[in-house]
């Protein structure tokens, strides 16, 4: 995880489900890049590969609601997209996100000043927001939690605490 | 201290916690459906070989099943060895049903357990007191190695029920009521308790249909305080009587809201495309046209489900232009409705019967074609969900099912009623 994420903005509305995100019978695929070709299908043509121009996602209220399926977390990576911000996240696509190694940021003031194609520069680390020349602060996660982020997920989180438990055996 | 919090308190080691505050808590049980596969995989890629305790650990495969594609045989096979190799004594195949409903049915879940799994709708677990939230695959396998996970102590909301529901409203109509009044993010992270004099009137059946859809709103999980009903519908489930220990509310928690419902005063509730959130009373849709009718999900395939409807059913037909598809919530549903002759009714109305399971609620058959219109008990009406993203999904009760298929269009199930 880079503590400085910078790109173009996708703008999404209030509420995008995560069967929107990736349908249900998509879900017999791990990996990123398959997930990630049907990603979004269900809103039209043009997805998913509109999405591939940009490198972050904004959203309204509620993003990542609906079933609790990880893949929608890895669906969004799939399509290089490189951060999340959003008026508020559902609990589930807040922790797969984490899990799955993906930055997420809670930012009701930002989703509501940018448009789609907008320049914008995420700094984790500070806990704030570029955008044309404005500040945006969002609260910074508990450091607990921050450690899965930039592990990269979950999975390399535990892998790492398992090798170490095994050094020290 | 509220349900939530004292739940999250014992199982962090904690005498105390506070809303907001980050606990590290050990589940007492792990739920993993058909992902079970992923979550095994998780596993070997991290290097792990022991699971923390496989006593904790349930495994039910109940979305596409049987398998329909050499791919999910594969998978459902790779979930089998898994159960079997580490010893998961708490495991059930294709033909148990839904994993909420089986879990509970057979008694692993109690008042006062914390219980995570790979499904957003573990909410369920509240309607007998336990405290029940949705995670991914890979946080499963990681519970199931280390035993714990990270948990926020959520905020708690009171709602208190009032009144009598009126002929022809249900549980499903009360929770629609109120995901159309506070939104799909109205109590998002929240705790919900239920109270009140109407929710100790409410059957264990009703209650599971409402913590259900309280996942909706956005919960963490929900609750019904453990009561007399809920002692008698555990009471030839659990292996250990022992274990009955429900968790209560003290007088002097805090709660962030408490919202009043009198639901005397509700209507039957469709929920519209293509989403939860936008309901409508039943007399804004009446009148449209449905192609399918599906009596089945976690939320509304339970055998007093099922009974509401083949109530309705019974010495009718459905519209010929309607397929009425009912999946029985799990086997011993299936099996309760067909020695009291309620899947007879079903049949003869019409209907077609399929094996126990998530069914169409999970594109498990019933796949709906360009605008098709399909009404629904279960819990979401997102595009595409059953398939064509220009198909359309509403949501009710068993009873407005019933109605609606015989009429072919919604339909207010009260016209059935008393005659």
């Amino acid at each position: 995880m880079r503590a400085k994420i910078q790109g173009r903005v996708y703008k999404f509305g209030d509420n995008i489900n995560s069967d929107i995100i990736i349908p249900g019978r998509y879900l017999i695929y791990v990996d990123r890049e398959r997930l990630a070709q049907h990603a979004f299908e269900m809103l039209g043509e043009g997805f998913p590969d509109k999405l591939r121009s940009f490198d972050i996602l904004v959203a309204g209220r509620n993003f990542g609601c609906g079933s609790a399926r990880e893949q929608a977390a890895t669906a969004i990576q799939g399509l290089g997209i490189k951060a999340v911000v959003a008026a508020s996240f559902a609990r589930t696509f807040y922790r797969n996100a984490i899990n799955d190694g993906l930055p997420i940021v809670e930012c009701p003031a930002l989703a509501a000043a940018v448009k789609e194609g907008d320049e914008i520069e995420i700094d984790l680390e500070a806990g704030k927001i570029l955008f044309s020349g404005r500040e945006f602060v969002f609260p910074r996660m508990p450091d607990s939690v921050r450690k899965i982020l930039e592990l990269g997920g979950l999975a390399e989180y535990l892998k790492s605490q398992l090798e170490q438990q095994s050094n020290a055996t | 201290m509220t349900i939530a919090e004292k739940i999250l308190a014992a199982k962090s080691g904690r005498s105390s916690v506070t809303p907001g505050e980050i606990v590290e808590a050990y589940p007492d049980l792990v739920m993993s459906h058909t992902a079970t596969w992923r979550s095994a995989g998780v596993m070997q890629r991290v290097g792990a070989t022991k699971l923390y305790d496989p006593d904790r650990l349930a495994i039910v495969l109940d979305h596409i099943s049987p398998a329909k594609t050499e791919k999910y045989a594969a998978d459902q096979q790779t979930s089998r060895n898994f159960a079997r190799k580490n010893g998961v004594t708490k495991f059930y195949d294709v033909d148990a049903g839904i994993a909420h409903l089986v879990l509970m049915e057979a008694g692993h879940v109690v008042p006062g357990d914390l219980i995570v799994g790979t499904d957003s709708h573990c909410t369920i677990y509240g309607s007998l007191g336990a405290l029940g939230t949705g995670i991914g695959y890979t946080e499963v396998a990681s519970v199931w190695i280390t035993g714990k996970l990270w948990l926020k102590v959520p905020e708690s909301v009171r709602i208190v029920l009032e009144g009598r529901f009126p002929a022809g409203v249900y549980a499903k109509d009360l929770m629609l009521h109120l995901i159309g009044r506070l939104g799909a993010d109205g109590c998002s992270y929240k705790s919900v308790e239920f109270y009140g004099g109407s929710a100790a009137d409410l059957n264990v059946s009703e209650r599971m249909t409402m913590t259900n859809l309280a996942m909706e709103m956005g919960v963490k999980c929900a609750f019904f305080p453990p009561d007399a009903k809920t002692a008698e519908y555990l009471r030839d489930k659990l292996s250990d009587p022992a274990r009955y220990h429900p968790v209560y509310a003290d007088p002097e928690a805090a709660y962030e809201q408490e919202i009043p419902v009198d639901i005397s005063k509700l209507e039957p509730m469709v929920a519209c495309p293509h989403e939860v959130e936008n309901t409508k009373p039943i007399g804004e849709v009446a009148g449209t046209h449905i192609d399918q009718a599906f009596l089945g999900s976690c939320a509304n395939a339970k055998y007093e489900d099922l009974v509401v409807a083949a109530g309705i059913l019974k010495g009718r037909r459905i519209h010929p232009g309607v397929r009425m598809i009912v999946t029985p919530g799990s086997k011993k549903i299936m099996l309760e409705a067909m020695n009291s002759g309620v899947l007879q009714t079903l049949l003869e109305s019409g209907g077609m019967v399929t094996n126990p399971g998530c069914g169409a609620c999970a594109g498990d058959g019933g796949t709906l074609s360009d605008g098709e219109v399909c009404l629904s008990t279960a819990n979401r009406n997102f595009i595409g969900r059953m398939g064509s993203n220009k198909s359309q999904i509403y949501l009710s009760s068993p009873a407005t099912l019933a109605a609606s298929a015989i009429r072919g269009a919604i339909a207010d199930p009260r016209e059935f009623l008393n005659r």
